[in-house]
């Protein structure tokens, strides 16, 4: 559901180490730029596959990371109806985790590798989940403006150059709009509820609108990755682009709720046709990017303490596997030898 | 660490009547827990009737280095295409 672009260390465009590389790497960005979809098996220089692979692990990090604040409210939510909302809409969170992580395994890294990396502390998962879940509103407001802001990142995504990750953005995208739409139908039921209610409502969309504007990323300016990923077609919008987009469908949505953004500053250009916000505080999302936010130290203890108290039942079920494995194979051989 | 369990690849048939197609893959200890991921990772939203799982590495895959060898022969024979074939108006029902 989430990525953002948080890029980081390393995968710089390595040059090309031989001349017989050069022809290669000449080869596949006419092959981009024809549109053609990149394959698994398909030769791809090595700063693609890393790029992807980071990229993709993040994004699959984020999604796994993700189903925590909102996992948050399930024992809490107001009606049943809510509750099986917010139960399917979780189960999607880790589905997409697995979608995203078979497809980062096509790049040659295994799956025990990633979850190590993240149970770690050595990978990035997207920033925004290191906020904290307060009220029943924060649900409504991660549904309308997180997942709108995944959505509107990952669209763009469902063209990826890279064939399994471009299919599972648009598996992901598909299943991904009823989350915003029931979180927006969650603000709506309280905009339209009682002061205690609207208020909690103007309470989380002030707590949560300035980190999903950052979820896109560091400015343009400030980019690093942008213009290499933009050639190979794994990007296809720069940040601000894309935030600049999700500015303009979603002040409006927030007008019809009612409600005030948290930004003295907002002003329509006509001109421009787009709405202009006031500066982002980017030294808050490098606060949080490096580890200081509200809860990253609280997530990354949860998913730790997930994968230990599900060691025992991952060893089970290999030793079932393995158990049942032995036995079918001494049956055929004696059923061979009876022949 | 430890060792991932096995990968599989998973194929859905969407309705009866069509073919079962690769959606993706997974890992499982064995072939049972695998279908039962499969039905919870790839069909939430009746995206299937039937479930197919196979174990990754018993695929074999055509090498992208040999596609040239593999599919470039079939391109000169377009006689194999009935648009090949030149047949006045006249006719019908050809």
């Amino acid at each position: 559901m989430y990525t953002q672009a948080l890029d980081s260390s390393g995968a710089e465009p390595r040059s090309p180490a031989s001349a017989g590389d050069a022809e290669r790497e000449r080869r596949f960005q006419e092959r981009i730029d024809r549109d053609e979809k990149i394959e698994p098996k398909d030769w791809m220089p090595e700063a693609y596959r890393q790029t992807l692979i980071r990229q993709i692990a993040q994004h699959a990090h984020s999604e796994i990371v993700g189903m925590l604040p909102e996992g948050n409210w399930i024992t809490r939510a107001p009606t049943l109806r809510r509750k099986v909302v917010l139960i399917a809409k979780v189960q999607d969170e880790g589905g997409h985790g697995m979608y995203l992580y078979s497809a980062a395994e096509t790049l040659g890294v295994s799956r025990g590798e990633l979850i190590e990396q993240l149970l770690a502390g050595r990978a990035k998962y997207s920033s925004i989940f290191n906020y904290p879940t307060l009220t029943w509103a924060d649900i409504g407001a991660i549904g309308w403006l997180v997942d709108g802001a995944a959505i509107m990142n990952q669209i763009p995504l469902c063209r990826c150059s890279y064939g399994p990750y471009a299919r599972a953005m648009v598996r992901i995208c598909k299943e991904e709009s009823f989350h915003q739409r029931q979180g927006y139908e969650i603000m709506l039921t309280l905009a339209r509820g009682t002061g205690a209610q609207r208020e909690m409502a103007q309470d989380a969309l002030n707590r949560w609108w300035w980190p999903s504007l950052m979820m896109f990323g560091p400015s343009d300016t400030e980019s690093v990755h942008t213009a290499q990923s933009m050639r190979w077609k794994i990007k296809r919008f720069s940040n601000d682009e894309l935030r600049q987009r999700f500015i303009d469908v979603t002040v409006p949505q927030a007008q019809f709720l009612d409600l005030s953004l948290p930004d003295p500053a907002l002003r329509w250009d006509e001109a421009a046709q787009h709405f202009i916000t006031g500066p982002i505080d980017w030294s808050e999302f490098q606060t949080v990017l490096k580890g200081h936010g509200p809860c990253n130290r609280e997530r990354l203890g949860a998913r730790r303490a997930a994968h230990e108290a599900g060691r025992w039942v991952r060893e089970a079920a290999a030793a079932y596997a393995d158990k049942h494995r032995d036995r079918a194979g001494g049956g055929a051989e004696r059923y061979a030898q009876a022949i | 660490m430890n060792e991932d369990w096995a990968l599989y690849e998973v194929f859905i048939r969407a309705r009866s009547g069509l073919e079962h197609k690769h959606v993706g893959s997974l890992h499982a200890a064995d072939a049972r827990m695998a279908l039962e991921h499969a039905r919870d990772t790839y069909t939430r939203r009746q995206e299937g009737v039937s479930i197919w799982v196979v174990r990754s590495s018993e695929i074999i895959a055509s090498d992208p280095e040999e596609a040239e060898a593999l599919f470039e022969p079939a391109r000169d024979k377009v006689y194999r295409h009935p648009t090949f074939y030149s047949i006045p108006d006249d006719v019908k029902n050809i």
